[in-house]
């Protein structure tokens, strides 16, 4: 135990009170978004992180001063705003809910993806042009940026109020929040207020960003999600939609991780975020402050727009499958062949997420974690227990349903975007207890040396070997989740998508069938995630990261919701048409955030419907 | 013998009292009808009775077994079926696979109840298919293809038509037969007639009226009076979550506290010698006494 003196104390709780007055900025922007516009913006966290970036330029390149960056970043990306809500999302407002949901996660991806281009991927240091020393204040040390960020906080925070409270605009803003359709009867431009609200949030997140990056003197690539991350949990804690309630959610948020840092290492940092995101979904998901509205409406269940799936004949499938099982046979080029691996591959895995998301309902934006479990267990179990590669990718893909499941098992009660979120979080817990858990694990530096795959005692590592085995696994895969999918678990799995309430009036138990769905699911991708860590020998933290999942989830919807062969068709797609234009593969993240985003809006149904 | 008991239930909305004290008893084979104005707190109580939601206070037993801490999969399991107001069939579904869904709960799996080994259990059955969860799965499809025949030629030629693509009424019809498939011992309907035209409503009541001569124990939410007082063994009224009325219909019709909630009181700023003249046939309810209509004579008149 670490010796807690005072004045230790006082000094983490200013910390974390300059932090949490960050976080406070952040959610403020979401409660503002979600409160009007009633849609939880995913694409926060990267409009703080292109704050970030800009007032990094504006300071250490420009040398401008930092007032007048201030104002700069808070214009642009108040702009950024505005042009997502324009672009992005006004013409998604009569879609079904989880439209603008998706669409913020593919101008997030996008967006995030632009920032890399332009800056690179390295973390970049952004010194702070703030006076070093320290300033005394009755016995309390604290320096001239925590007195800049609580000073800021406060002044924007009595702006705000005064806007709300005073200002017609800030009127027609609150109104819109508590019924929109009344208050466009009484006149009020809802677009604009939608633009306005936009704007101040957007404006907020970027002076957030530039405040975290003169905190920690650095900007770095994945500050986006992170920062989504704890916005959701301030927010959630505070209670969804309202403004007092996020800086209370960001203030304790910020406390609770500076006290936990103090007590356990940096490394465990973002840990409690999710923790915390996790336990206010289950114990008490209005939040502190939040209304108890009535549990919100099913989003897929809307979603899944009545479309007809496009009929595929079966000889059309069976041709398909003996073309690519003789394809070794025609050609032995090697990167044809690994790319069609990696389409097999990301094909269970979207296979997985068809199930889970598309016939059963239940958005997940953590699919990878399963490949992570899977993974990561089969290489353990070879490696540390001499456990053939047979046995050991079975019982990886076990291991990933049944811990898979039994994490998320406290997200089933949640409906609507907190499932969503909820399995956002749950992924990253994932990733950081493989993170941390340095023993089992490795920690950053990963499992290396692992066993090639094995069958009968043949080794497969040869291109055209892995090619055909993975294009079995596939296979079999896929014949057994149609066999499931057409029997009456596939119905009552349907019937969870469409209406859960009119499903449990007749019987169906849906904590069950929602584990039922995710443990399948789980399977097929930990098989996957078995396969792939033993193919590349080498895995770590990284290997199955938040993109995948979001990459899984853009084949999905291309593919069409729960169309089996949609999910082959977009993971094949996605796969390998970004290998033939080669040229733009720098800009392939930022292409598939791109294409996410042009099929909610044109063809959410995908290219061969949903079923 | 009764089937349903309701007692006491008492449902509050932050300081609204939805349903307040509210108890029945429905006997079997009976149908009873709850009736009242919007907002009286009908569906309240449905949705208490079914498990939708939880009740503040009293108690819901059906068959002689509390269920009123059951969730509403449990009852439906004990035979409780319910259709809903605004239709909620499902809509990517086909018809057939709507009814098939309300026979969830009379197919072996269902009986796979412990918590881990119950669901791996489940999995393997449906990957395995033997054959006599085949034989099972082919009875309960003749099964909803006759309870599909039971609509005349309105649900079966579009057993396979996704329940989207039907008509309000079919819609509507689909619930029902969804509920009859889960072959229940009480049966729910809210506001089945709701938005049909007459020719529709006919053809429900004449539906309703084939449930009861088989012995269907049913209970009724229904704003068109012909209707009750056509199917009804018991109407009770309901009116700001409380009953106000109970009895035989015809005895319900003519009480004037149930023509009170759905008509209003009164005001009437004239002598009581006018006061005969205008009144329509219907008995004067006594605290209408001139004195305390005074202070509404002195408004001016147009």
């Amino acid at each position: 135990m670490p010796d807690i003196t005072l004045r230790a104390l006082l000094d983490q709780t200013i910390n974390g009170l300059a932090i949490g007055n960050i976080y406070a900025l952040v959610a403020i922007g979401l409660a503002l978004i979600f409160g009007v516009a009633n849609l939880i913006n995913f694409a926060h966290g990267s409009v703080y992180m292109i704050g970030a970036y800009l007032g990094w330029i504006c300071v250490t390149y420009f040398g401008l001063p930092l007032a007048l960056t201030f104002v700069i970043v808070a214009a642009a990306c108040a702009l950024i705003g505005i042009l997502i809500e324009r672009f992005g999302l006004r013409s998604l407002q009569n879609s079904a809910r989880i439209a603008p949901l998706l669409a913020t996660i593919g101008i997030a991806f996008a967006l995030d993806q632009l920032v890399q281009i332009l800056f690179s991927a390295n973390p970049q240091s952004f010194p702070s042009p703030l006076p070093s020393q320290r300033i005394q204040l009755g016995g309390v040390n604290i320096g001239w940026l925590d007195v800049l960020i609580a000073g800021m906080t406060l002044a924007i925070a009595a702006a705000l109020y005064g806007f709300l409270r005073f200002t017609k605009l800030g009127w027609s803003l609150r109104a819109t929040a508590q019924d929109r359709e009344a208050a466009q009867q009484m006149g009020v431009d809802v677009n604009r207020v939608n633009a306005t609200t936009f704007a101040v949030a957007a404006a907020l997140g970027g002076i957030a960003g530039v405040l975290i990056g003169m905190y920690f003197n650095t900007v770095y690539s994945s500050m986006s999600y992170q920062a989504t991350l704890k916005g959701f949990a301030a927010n959630l804690l505070g209670g969804l939609g309202s403004v007092p309630g996020a800086i209370v959610g960001g203030l304790l948020l910020g406390l609770i991780e500076s006290y936990g840092v103090a007590l356990l290492g940096a490394t465990y940092r973002n840990l409690f975020a999710f923790v915390i995101l996790i336990g206010v979904l289950v114990f008490l998901p209005s939040g502190l402050f939040g209304k108890r509205r009535a549990a919100p409406e099913p989003l897929t269940g809307t979603f899944v727009s009545n479309s007809k799936p496009v009929p595929v004949p079966p000889w059309l499938i069976v041709a398909a499958a003996l073309v690519a099982a003789f394809l070794p046979a025609i050609t032995t080029n090697p990167y044809l062949l690994q790319t069609l691996t990696n389409a097999w591959l990301f094909s269970m895995l979207a296979l997985s997420l068809t199930l889970v998301t598309g016939i059963a309902g239940q958005i997940s934006l953590g699919q990878a974690g399963f490949l992570a479990i899977g993974g990561y267990t089969s290489a353990l179990l070879t490696m540390r227990l001499h456990a053939p590669f047979e046995l050991s990718i079975f019982i990886g893909a076990i291991v990933a349903a049944a811990l898979g499941t039994l994490l998320l098992l406290p997200a089933f009660r949640l409906r609507g975007p907190y499932v969503a979120i909820a399995t956002l979080a749950v992924g990253e817990i994932i990733n950081q207890i493989i993170l941390n858990w340095e023993g089992v694990t490795n920690g950053p530096l990963g499992l290396s040396n692992i066993p090639p795959p094995t069958l009968f005692g043949l080794q497969i590592i040869t291109p055209t070997a892995v090619y055909w085995f993975t294009l079995g696994l596939l296979i079999v895969a896929a014949l057994a989740q149609l066999r499931l999918v057409r029997s009456h678990l596939g119905r009552t799995w349907r019937a969870v998508r469409e209406d859960d309430v009119a499903a449990q009036a007749f019987g169906v138990n849906l904590n069950r069938y929602k584990a039922l769905a995710f443990a399948t699911a789980g399977l097929v991708a930990g098989l996957s995630g078995a396969f792939t860590a033993h193919m590349y020998s080498y895995v770590n933290h990284e290997t199955f990261p938040a993109a995948t999942s979001i990459l899984a989830l853009t084949m999905v919807i291309l593919g069409g919701m729960g169309n089996m062969i949609g999910a082959v068709v977009g993971a094949v797609a996605l796969t390998t048409i970004p290998e033939v234009f080669r040229f733009l593969a720098e800009y392939r993240y930022l292409v598939y955030g791109i294409v996410l985003v042009l099929l909610i809006r044109f063809r959410p149904q995908g290219l061969l419907g949903t079923i | 013998m009764t089937l349903l008991k309701v007692k006491k239930i008492r449902r509050e909305f932050g300081g609204v009292v939805a349903v307040n004290d509210v108890s029945l008893a429905l006997t079997e084979g009976e149908t009873i009808s709850v009736i009242g104005p919007n907002g009286a707190g009908k569906t309240t109580l449905f949705n208490l009775i079914t498990g939708l939601d939880k009740p503040d206070a009293g108690s819901v037993m059906l068959d002689g077994h509390d269920i009123t801490r059951l969730k509403p999969d449990k009852r439906a399991a004990r035979g409780l079926a319910r259709t809903f107001q605004n239709g909620r069939v499902f809509g990517n579904l086909s018809v057939l696979d709507n009814v098939l869904i309300g026979a969830h709960t009379r197919q072996r799996a269902y009986r796979l109840q412990t918590p881990v080994l119950g669901l791996i259990a489940e999995l393997a059955l449906a990957f395995v298919q033997p054959p006599s969860w085949r034989e099972e799965r082919q009875r309960l499809r003749d099964e909803a293809m006759d309870i599909l025949a039971l609509f005349s030629d309105r649900l079966a030629p579009r057993a396979n038509q996704p329940a989207y693509s039907l008509s309000y009424a079919n819609r509507r019809r689909t619930e029902m037969a969804r509920a009859l498939a889960l072959r229940p011992r009480v049966l729910l309907l809210d506001e089945p007639t709701a938005g049909m035209n007459p020719t529709e409503t006919h053809e429900i009541l004449e539906f309703i009226r084939a449930l009861k001569q088989r012995g269907m124990t049913i209970l009724l939410i229904e704003h068109k009076l012909s209707l009750v007082m056509e199917l009804s063994d018991r109407v009770i009224v309901m009116d700001d979550g409380r009953v106000i009325a109970e009895g035989l219909p015809n005895a319900v019709r003519n009480d004037p506290k149930v023509i009170e909630a759905y008509l209003g009181r009164k005001q009437w700023s004239v002598n009581e010698h006018e006061q005969e003249a205008e009144l329509p046939k219907t008995t004067v309810n006594p605290a209408l006494s001139a004195q305390r209509l005074r202070p509404w004579a002195r408004r001016a008149r147009p």
